[in-house]
């Protein structure tokens, strides 16, 4: 592949030592904060709701024993929505709060917006050539078009699952305003959209941000809110290249993270990728036996 | 020692045969207790009443069997008409007891007086009992599990159905034989002598009448509630196992159900409050949906619903309990949302299963060639 651009790959973890010494701030304190809520309440709203989607098979028993027995699996599915659902309208406040109150750039549109544009499908074209060896790399902005699918998938899905899901836990009063088969196909919808968000995080999202090769065996930026220089140049050269041309690179620079910091973070990354391929594994076995 | 001669009393006999230690010559006892023996059923009666080769002393060595039906005619009719039958295997002292101390049924010392009625016939029907080596199932454990079992055992409830209760006494046929009690079609009278309302709304009701006219597919009684290990109906486990015993024959329906969130929550083991079929449906009186009895009536719906449900209205139960997302005349809206929903999931993950394994074959193999262009992981 004469035309591929070779780049010195970095250590695979940011923990290790980086030739610049540097780090480089990519996410912000809330923004971690919001990845861990969802996560933490999106494996407990999956192990709770996976014994119900496939209540008939061999393990949904045990699974919903371990949650707290069969009378404690719907509380705790709730309970979890609710922080989620709690969680969501903050991040929902907050983006109006940027874009439309202070008028921040960059919310809506530009390189460091969350809306898709025409560089992601050149992008997501050119991504995919290189893949098979029929082009050079893309160079990456700041949310790469997988990155803001991943984005936008979570978005809908809390949506569609948030409000089909309340739709069931209030049914009675939905009924005002829905048809009656709407209460029969919010169950539907509910349940074959979580089950997209189960299978998409669980094999998806987890090998495309943390268990490929660049990445391997996980990605701590979104834990530690920083990465080296030289991870955060192989992997977003556009955005690195543009810091550095409107000399904004050095207010970018963040603290190497603590180690204890990063341990912990580690331990609780790992629990959630091993909850998570596990229940992946239980929901393929139900579906496919 | 008796002097030869005719013999008159009791007291003769037991002059020998009160000794307790008196055995035959094969080493059985031949002893008998004239205190108990005098207070039993029997005991205004001479020994020869029974014993009728027996008329003087000295006596043979061999004496005839006695034969119970020289008195009890009509109960030998009955049993010799019966599944015991065979007079080796079922000597009325298998289930009467020791000859000599037979007391009547309402006497606590008998047999058959109620509360021992399940072990006298425990001692057959029982694991490991006669009766299994006639292939018949071990039930004494069930039935004392059972709601009747405990009432008699725990309660000492005298009118709690025990094994005649239901099958008979001397002439017990088996459930095949359409003159038995608990032949199929008999069944609903047999519980209904105890559980008269019962019996009369289960008589009006669909599988009632599928009954009387002769459709012995329809379920009786011991369909829902088995014959032996009877549960209360609101324990979680009779709630957990008799949704499958409607859908045996309504298969459709259970398969409909099984899609919805009453069975899946319901599935998971004695979560009590989701709705069975029995709850919408009615238990004993079942009707159609057409039929305005029906607790699934169009008019009645809001109160069926509402008994779970607060606040249910017309709107809310229009929800269907059975809808099918893959029939498309039946349930058109629901079809295409499960379609829609389908087809985004399948073009999701195909897409990104593909996008992602190629994406890792490249980066290892990019990983691999940078690594060994510039001498490995430590260079």
């Amino acid at each position: 592949m004469p035309d591929t651009i070779q780049e010195p790959l970095p250590a695979a973890t940011t923990t290790a030592a980086p030739a610049t010494g540097r780090f480089i701030r990519r996410f912000t304190r809330e923004q971690r904060y919001l990845h861990a809520v969802l996560f933490s309440t999106f494996l407990g709203l999956a192990g709770t709701g996976l014994p119900l989607r496939f209540s008939e098979s061999i393990w949904a028993r045990g699974l919903a024993g371990a949650v707290g027995g069969f009378g404690a699996i719907l509380y705790f599915h709730k309970f979890c929505a609710l922080v989620l659902s709690v969680a969501f309208l903050i991040h929902v406040k907050e983006i109006f709060t940027r874009g439309f109150a202070r008028r921040e750039k960059g919310i809506f549109w530009g390189p460091t917006s969350m809306v898709g544009n025409w560089k992601d499908v050149k992008d997501l074209l050119g991504h995919m050539r290189w893949m098979i060896g029929l082009g050079p790399k893309p160079k990456f902005e700041r949310y790469a078009y997988w990155e803001k699918f991943d984005y936008w998938a979570v978005f809908w899905g809390m949506i569609v699952i948030g409000f089909s899901g309340y739709a069931m836990w209030f049914a009675p009063f939905f009924a005002h305003f829905l048809p009656g088969w709407a209460l029969n196909a919010a169950l539907v919808i509910h349940s074959e959209e979580g089950l997209l968000a189960i299978l998409f995080i669980f094999s998806i999202h987890f090998v495309n941000t943390h268990l490929r090769p660049d990445s391997f065996p996980m990605d701590m930026v979104i834990f530690t809110g920083v990465e080296s220089e030289e991870e955060f140049k192989h992997k977003r050269p556009m955005e690195y290249a543009r810091m550095v041309k409107e000399g904004k690179l050095e207010q970018r620079l963040g603290e190497a993270p603590a180690s204890w910091f990063v341990n912990f973070a580690r331990i609780i990354g790992f629990t959630a990728i091993f909850i998570g391929l596990t229940l992946l594994v239980l929901t393929l076995t139900a579906y496919f036996k | 020692m008796l002097a030869a001669g005719k013999l008159q009393a009791q007291t003769d006999c037991l002059a020998c045969h009160g000794d307790k230690t008196m055995q035959d010559a094969a080493g059985h006892s031949i002893a008998v207790d004239g205190k108990t023996f005098s207070d039993s059923m029997h005991g205004g009666l001479g020994c020869n009443a029974c014993h009728a080769d027996i008329k003087d002393y000295p006596h043979p060595e061999h004496i005839a069997a006695v034969d119970c039906k020289t008195c009890h005619a009509d109960q030998a009719a009955a049993l010799m008409g019966s599944v015991h039958a065979s007079a080796k295997d079922h000597p009325c002292t298998s289930c009467h007891g020791d000859a000599h101390s037979i007391f009547p049924k309402t006497d606590a010392r008998s047999a058959v007086y109620p509360l021992n009625v399940p072990k006298t016939c425990g001692t057959c029907h029982s694991t490991d009992g006669m009766a299994q080596k006639h292939g018949l199932p071990s039930v004494y454990p069930n039935y004392m599990d059972s709601i009747h079992g405990s009432a008699l055992s725990k309660e000492g409830l005298l009118v709690a159905a025990n094994c005649q209760s239901c099958h008979g006494s001397h002439g017990i046929l088996s459930h095949t034989n359409p003159k038995s009690p608990t032949y199929k079609a008999n069944v609903p009278k047999t519980c209904g002598s105890c559980h008269a309302r019962i019996d009369a709304d289960y008589e009006q009701g669909a599988h009632g009448h599928a009954v009387a006219t002769g459709n012995l597919k329809a379920p009786v009684c011991t369909d829902c509630h088995t014959a032996h290990a009877i549960l209360q109906p609101t324990e979680s486990a009779f709630r957990m196992q008799s949704t499958p015993i409607c859908g045996s024959c309504h298969k459709d329906k259970l398969s409909t159900y099984r899609d919805t969130f009453h069975s899946q929550l319901g599935s998971l083991g004695g979560y009590v409050e989701t709705a069975r079929c029995w709850d919408c449906h009615g238990a004993h009186e079942i009707h159609g949906a057409k039929d305005p009895r029906s607790p699934i009536a169009p008019a009645n719906l809001v109160v069926t619903c509402g008994k779970c449900h607060a606040g249910a209205n017309l709107s809310f139960v229009q929800y269907q309990p059975h809808a099918n997302a893959h029939d498309r005349k039946l349930n058109p809206a629901l079809f295409y949302v499960r379609l829609f929903m389908n087809l985004l999931l399948a073009s999701v993950l195909t897409f990104f299963v593909i996008h992602t394994v190629l994406w890792l074959v490249r980066s290892r193999f990019d990983q691999v060639k940078s690594r060994s262009v510039k001498g490995g992981d430590n260079a």
